[in-house]
């Protein structure tokens, strides 16, 4: 009995505690209000940011002496430019002397299907087909090819380095303590950030999107290698050993056969996260889709953008069906040749892979196979029809948009922000380390106070804390938007099933695509950003949400039921608490989402440092100061990141009923 | 794995004749007739490469248009675009990645930096077109209330300019963060209650500007010339207390009006040194505030793609082009 | 008989008792020469685990060492020896160290103390290369599940220990062939091993360890994921295969019926230490402990023992003209000689009377 008394208290007291912070909080921001706020114009740097820029100018000058520069990064730009313009020469560019690229659009046609084919299935080679032609048929067949060079490259290099580390880690535990923490920093910062850092290094070009994607894609192919060779099961693992395997042998026969099936998981995964990136990436210059859409987002051509994004989506998909598909195939494939005999399989390979040589060479020599003819275009019908929906939209929703914008901006994100920035440094400084403190470690509290001195050392605290409350408003209507839905997809079957393709499509289209009707209905305004942001987000905190729901013991349930309980008690008394870490997770990667995107926000209104590091990389004496903007953001990251992970350990470790 | 298996040589052998069949009555062949091939043109190999840089904004973006349609038509280059932002372009000429800005806003630091210190750019002279940068209202606003255009009467004006984005004070709204501007100073150091907030694009400013004056909602925000847009709605310039040499010297003690521009050409010098007819054209290409401002309504309003609003502008401006060519 | 177990004085007490019943009848093995001969052996998982063995730590029981130090001993100090050609069970309940205990002697498990000497040669000072070689041509093991390479077919399951030591294609498919028909598959070369019952993929199992002709053979419960029926096929399979091959067989389960049905000796194991090592009525007749008397207690005592561990020195009253049976027949086969004889069954062996046995001392057996 008196365990249970003393596990309650803390959590009894703890709501108090952080209740009379707040209060101690607002009164003395009453107090205090307006001194030491730390603001920074927007052509104004600090002695710090001046040292940066001049550092940024000394990497920029020493480029063609360091030897650093002259033996290694140069040759890595030299390497990965050359590798991504021969890929473009072989299906985007036009390339050795011949006005067309080498392989034209039938023939990428033809090997894109026909690769489906042999390594996935008939429906999966028709979507394949049916999705490249799509490429041609809105307009977009040189831009979609260059999307695809690019991603292909980055995947090509990932692969090469993320899936030897990966075996690595999953035979070494060491090594794989080691790059854990690595990882997670390079998945949870912002993409946007290190877009600036990598030019300086690399350049504007290939080679500097190459590698940012590759910084966006090497994560998942580490970590899911690791997996598969971790998932080998040891049984396997030590009968190979028992017969007098080699290291080598046991790696090549046993372990990597056995993993390749969930390697193949991997290599989608890093497909996927590098379509995401490229997009992105074309701020810095990356050619292709991305780059319309970017274009369109400064023309505000919702039309054009759609029609981009949806070329975007398409290739998602496509890419995603037919490598799921492979890795299906991986433990049939070899199997169905056995089954069906040999001989049939190999008629099959040798008809595909004729036909298949006829229309490259066909591709490669007739003007119509080379070049989509551009009659057939329904790429201006789409634009039209988007740009009429968004004008409908923007005509007709204006009202009912625009109270909705002012709610949440008068409502929540002024005062927040006004209590935030307002207050002076050292105020934040102490709320946060005592919140901290109440509702995770001293560790964390340390983290969180190191943190904050850093933001004020960098000289963007302004910036910093104007981020900071966007950030927070959006991460709370993501919170409220996903456990609202993921509570109804957890309860419905039907639900789910009709919901999760949406928010799955939601999360394969780059956010750019729906910044621009997003900035046509509501202008450029923080507001755009964070609804940006909470479109982001929210699939990946609904979907947690949903998968925590349903993973909550269906004996409870019933339990709950059978004592009378209604729906609302059943939610809130036993699912909800009881999918507490799924819940919390899903705030803390809501947050990251959220972080990165209210970031981007920056190019359409929402200021503050998103805005710094933009015009960081647009103009010369801002260059520092966007670089310690760009910092700041991780900083920023790094505290929220260590924050809500305690709070989902703790939240992990009460469901598993320790205190 | 079972691809590299050998290919069953009969299955192979029919494919390929009829595909084979297929070809023979198969039409045009890549590089056999340049207009099939579309942009193959004889001259490919004197002229070469002219990579240009494009700027976000339309203005810039009708210069390029009707360079690169001369370039690739006329000269027979081969002209690759690239998306750059102003200070990442001039970074391109360090790095040989571009070879020609055609429209560029003074920019001293970057001159000083990659034309004096590092000696990899040079300018090629004016554009022709003169440059303005300032404030800017509604014709609406500047009727209704004349005394507006004085900077000194803006504080009287300051709540009519406020919204959501602004915290209390009045909007002054901007452009793309790349974009020469001295807002945030100028705000700061004229001592004025507004507060500078980010549209982020040109298109966004235009949109801001042509809901004010149709709505006749009070709007005031940066804006330049020449813009195609100010034929559209005639936007009045508010004026700040005067240019004087160097006062702008000190970003962050600005506290006047800008220069007026006299918009320039900058190219890399390993392009000037190669001397080709690309070379030539940029060097003799000159034109009006009209002719940009025309070219750039068709690409951004009448939606024709650059390569279309170039052709139908050199079309009906034959003599023009004709004195940019190289004489040979 | 070096290296016979109870020399040892840490484990002196129980193994004491365990062997005084060997002197009474030794295996039938017994003049073959010991190949595998394990001393003192130690294995213990945790931090630091070295400084167990041979220290006062040695001598607490496994929860208290846990407790002081994290360390598990999952075996203590043990030894024993095998002779060739010799089915060799070891038993315990789970937890009780029996795969530790034989993956030790593989140096699957890098053992933390003692020597495992094979053919008088400490295979714990063998290097990597060395212990390669050792598992390529002199041991190999089935496992309880298995461990089958899924994506290849039962053929290259098979062959897998000769293909990693560099046997020529034709030659191992060959081999593979024969171990196929060896262990009743034949036919199934072309299946893969999902598409084969538990049963029939333990035989792939057996033969993938037949294939590399192996001295000893190592078990680990290979038969507990099988239905009983099945059970009983696969060891007589085992015991069929141990006539024709003649290997070594170390033969792990924890259950009883099976120890005693292959076991030629049996060991018995309970948290890391060696109980009693014993044949299988030595096990039944004279238990070492409470523990092992509780293993055994539901067997029927009359399928297990044999006449000399019921027969009575003759009394004054007994009539010494009955009929004779051997002291190894098993009490099961001589009940109706006993029982049909009016007087009591001599027991003799080389012609000299060892004892008599009657139906009182059958029918006790046979109640309980
Ligand atoms: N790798 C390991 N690390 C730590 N402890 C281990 C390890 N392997 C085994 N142990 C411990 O050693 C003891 C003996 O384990 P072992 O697997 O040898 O038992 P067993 O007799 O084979 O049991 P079972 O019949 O369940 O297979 C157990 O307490 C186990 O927890
Ligand atoms: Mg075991």
């Amino acid at each position: 009995m008196t365990a249970t008394v003393v596990a309650r208290r803390p959590v009894w007291s703890r709501p108090y505690l952080l209740g009379g912070i707040l209060a101690a909080w607002i009164l003395l921001w009453i107090l205090f209000r307006g001194q030491a706020t730390l603001p920074l114009g927007g052509a104004e740097l600090t002695p710090l940011h001046e040292r940066i820029g001049q550092a940024a100018d000394a990497i920029d000058n020493s480029r063609n002496s360091n030897p650093l520069f002259l033996y290694f990064i140069n040759y890595i730009r030299l390497f990965i430019d050359e590798f991504v313009t021969f890929v473009q020469a072989l299906i985007s560019r036009p390339s050795f002397g011949r006005p067309v690229p080498v392989i034209g659009w039938l023939g990428v046609v033809a090997v894109a299907t026909a690769v489906a084919l042999l390594y996935g299935n008939v429906r999966v080679a028709l979507l394949t087909a049916a999705g490249f032609v799509s490429f041609g048929l809105l307009g977009l067949w040189e831009e979609s090819m260059d999307t695809l060079a690019l991603t292909l490259a980055a995947v090509l290099l990932s692969l090469a380095i993320g899936v030897p580390l990966g075996i690595w880690a999953g035979l070494s535990n060491r090594f794989n303590r080691l790059v854990g923490p690595v990882l997670d920093f390079m998945q949870t910062m912002p993409t946007f950030v290190y877009l600036a850092p990598l030019t300086l290094f690399f350049l504007i070009g290939p080679a500097s999107a190459t590698v940012a994607t590759m910084v966006y894609a090497i994560p998942p192919a580490i970590r899911i290698t690791a997996h598969a060779i971790r998932e080998v099961p040891e049984a396997t693992v030590e009968a190979g050993t028992s017969l007098g395997s080699t290291p080598w042998q046991l790696l090549r026969k046993v372990r990597l056969p056995l993993a390749k099936r969930t390697i193949v998981v991997g290599v989608n995964q890093t497909i996927m996260a590098a379509l995401s990136m490229v997009t992105i990436a074309a701020l810095i210059d990356a050619p292709g889709l991305g780059k319309t859409v970017l274009k369109a987002l400064e023309t505000l051509d919702v039309g054009t953008s759609f029609n981009a994004g949806l070329a975007i989506v398409i290739m998602a998909i496509v890419l995603d069906r037919a490598t799921s598909a492979a890795g299906r195939r991986v433990e049939t494939a070899h199997r169905a040749g056995r089954a069906r005999g040999r001989l049939w399989r190999r008629v099959q390979v040798s008809v595909v892979l004729a036909v298949t040589a006829v229309l490259l060479y066909l591709s490669y020599v007739y003007v119509w196979a080379a070049e989509f003819p551009k009659e057939a275009d329904i790429g201006s019908f789409v634009r039209k029809g988007a740009d009429a929906a968004s004008e409908w939209a923007q005509a007709n929703l204006y009202v009912s948009t625009n109270g909705f914008k002012n709610l949440v901006t008068y409502g929540l994100l002024n005062p927040f922000e006004a209590v935030l920035t307002g207050s002076p440094w050292w105020l934040v400084l102490l709320v946060v380390t005592v919140t901290a403190l109440v509702l995770a470690t001293v560790r964390v509290a340390v983290v969180c106070a190191v943190c904050l001195a850093l933001l004020v050392a960098l000289g963007l605290w302004q910036d910093s804390m104007v981020t900071l409350a966007s950030t927070l408003v959006a991460t709370v209507l993501v919170m409220a938007l996903g456990i609202v839905v993921g509570v109804w997809m957890g309860r419905d079957e039907r639900a789910d099933r009709v919901i999760r393709p949406v928010l799955d499509a939601g999360q394969t289209m780059p956010a750019f695509v729906y910044l621009v009707p997003i900035l046509g209905l509501f202008g450029a305004t923080r507001f755009t950003a964070i609804l940006a942001a909470v479109v982001y987000a929210a699939p990946v905190a609904t979907k947690l949400v949903a998968d925590g729901i349903r993973g909550v013991a269906a004996g409870a349930v019933e339990a709950a039921t059978a004592a009378g309980s209604s729906a609302w008690q059943t939610i809130s008394k036993v699912q909800v608490p009881m999918a507490r870490s799924a819940v919390t997770l899903a705030a803390s990667q809501g947050l990251c989402y959220v972080l990165a995107m209210v970031v981007v926000g920056g190019l359409v209104g929402a200021g503050a440092l998103g805005y710094d590091v933009v015009s960081g990389f647009s103009q010369l004496q801002l260059r520092g100061k966007g670089l310690a903007a760009g910092l700041a953001i991780v900083v920023l990251g790094t505290m929220l990141a260590a924050i809500t992970k305690s709070a989902a350990r703790r939240a992990d470790a009460a469901a598993h009923g320790r205190p | 794995m079972s691809v590299s298996r050998m290919v069953g040589p009969r299955a192979v052998v029919l494919v390929a004749a009829a595909g084979l069949l297929a070809s023979a009555c198969g039409g045009a062949k890549v590089g056999e007739s340049p207009s099939g091939a579309g942009s193959a043109a004889p001259a490919a190999k004197s002229c070469g490469a002219l990579n240009l840089a494009i700027n976000p904004w339309v203005g810039y973006e009708a210069n390029a248009a009707v360079i690169a349609y001369v370039a690739e038509k006329r000269l027979g280059c081969q002209v690759t675009k690239k998306d750059l932002k102003e200070e990442v372009a001039w970074q391109g000429f360090a790095t040989g990645e571009v070879d020609a800005v055609v429209e560029n806003w003074g920019h001293a630091d970057l001159k000083k930096k990659y034309i004096d210190d590092q000696k990899v750019a040079l300018s090629l002279g004016p554009t022709g077109n003169k440059g303005v940068i300032g404030w800017y209202v509604p014709p609406w606003m500047a009727q209704k209330y004349p005394d507006i255009t004085q900077w000194k009467n803006l504080d009287k004006y300051a709540d009519l300019f406020k919204t959501s984005e602004s915290g209390g004070k009045g909007q002054l709204l901007d452009g793309d963060p790349s974009f020469v501007t001295n807002d945030a100073a100028l705000v700061k150091n004229l001592d004025l209650n507004y507060k500078v907030v980010y549209a982020g694009s040109e298109a966004a400013l235009i949109t801001g500007f042509r809901q004010a004056e149709a709505q006749k909602k009070p709007m005031i925000g940066y804006f330049y010339e020449p813009q195609w847009f100010l034929s559209e709605v005639k936007l009045v310039k508010v004026d700040l207390p005067a240019y004087t040499e160097g006062c702008d010297a000190d970003a962050a003690k600005v506290a006047c009006d800008y220069p007026p521009y006299e918009l320039d050409k900058v190219v890399s010098k390993k392009f000037a040194d190669a001397a080709g007819p690309a070379y030539q054209l940029v060097k003799n290409f000159t034109w009006t505030n009209d002719d940009q401002n025309l070219v750039a309504k068709y690409i951004s309003e009448d939606k024709m793609s650059a390569a279309d609003a170039a052709e139908k502008w050199v079309e009906a401006n034959p003599d023009k082009v004709k004195a940019w060519l190289p004489a040979s | 008989m070096e290296g016979a177990p109870g020399l040892h004085p840490s484990n002196c007490e129980v193994t004491m008792t365990a062997t005084s019943p060997a002197e009474l009848s030794q295996p039938p093995t017994d003049e073959e020469p010991v190949i595998l001969d394990v001393r003192n052996l130690w294995k213990v998982f945790g931090p630091r685990a070295d400084r167990v063995a041979g220290t006062p730590l040695a001598e607490l029981s496994r929860s208290e060492l846990k407790e002081r130090t994290g360390c598990v001993a999952a075996v203590r100090d043990a030894s024993f020896a095998v002779r060739r050609g010799e089915v060799f069970v070891v038993m315990g309940l789970s937890g009780s160290g029996k795969s530790t205990l034989v993956r030790c002697l593989t140096r699957l498990v890098e053992p933390t103390a003692g020597e495992v000497l094979l053919d008088g040669q400490d295979i714990r000072l063998a290097g990597g290369k060395e212990l390669r070689e050792l598992r390529r041509r002199r041991f190999a093991m089935v496992f309880q599940h298995f461990g089958l390479l899924p994506h290849r077919r039962v053929l290259d399951n098979i062959s897998y220990g000769l293909e990693i030591r560099g046997t020529g294609k034709d030659a191992r498919g060959r081999r593979a062939t024969e171990m196929l028909d060896l262990v009743g598959l034949t036919g199934y070369g072309d299946s893969y091993p999902d598409q084969l019952s538990g049963g029939m993929q333990q035989r792939v199992g057996l033969a993938r360890a037949l294939a590399v002709d192996p001295e000893v053979l190592f078990f680990d419960e290979p038969f507990s994921a099988l239905d009983p029926l099945i059970r009983r096929d696969m060891q007589n399979e085992v015991i069929r295969l141990h006539r024709e091959v003649g290997k070594t067989m170390i033969f792990i389960t924890h259950d009883l019926s099976e120890a005693l049905k292959l076991g030629d000796r049996i060991l018995v194991m309970r948290d890391g230490l060696i109980v009693q090592t014993g044949t299988p009525d030595e096990v039944v007749g004279a238990p070492a402990d409470d523990y092992v008397r509780e293993f055994v207690r539901d067997v029927s005592r009359a399928q297990v023992l044999t006449l000399r561990w019921i027969m009575r020195p003759p009394g004054d009253g007994d009539a010494l003209d009955g009929p004779e049976l051997g002291p190894d027949v098993v009490i099961k086969d001589a009940v109706h000689t006993v029982l049909r004889a009016d007087r009591p069954v001599r027991v003799t062996a080389d012609g000299e009377l060892l004892g008599v046995v009657g139906s009182a001392e059958i029918l006790e057996v046979i109640a309980g």
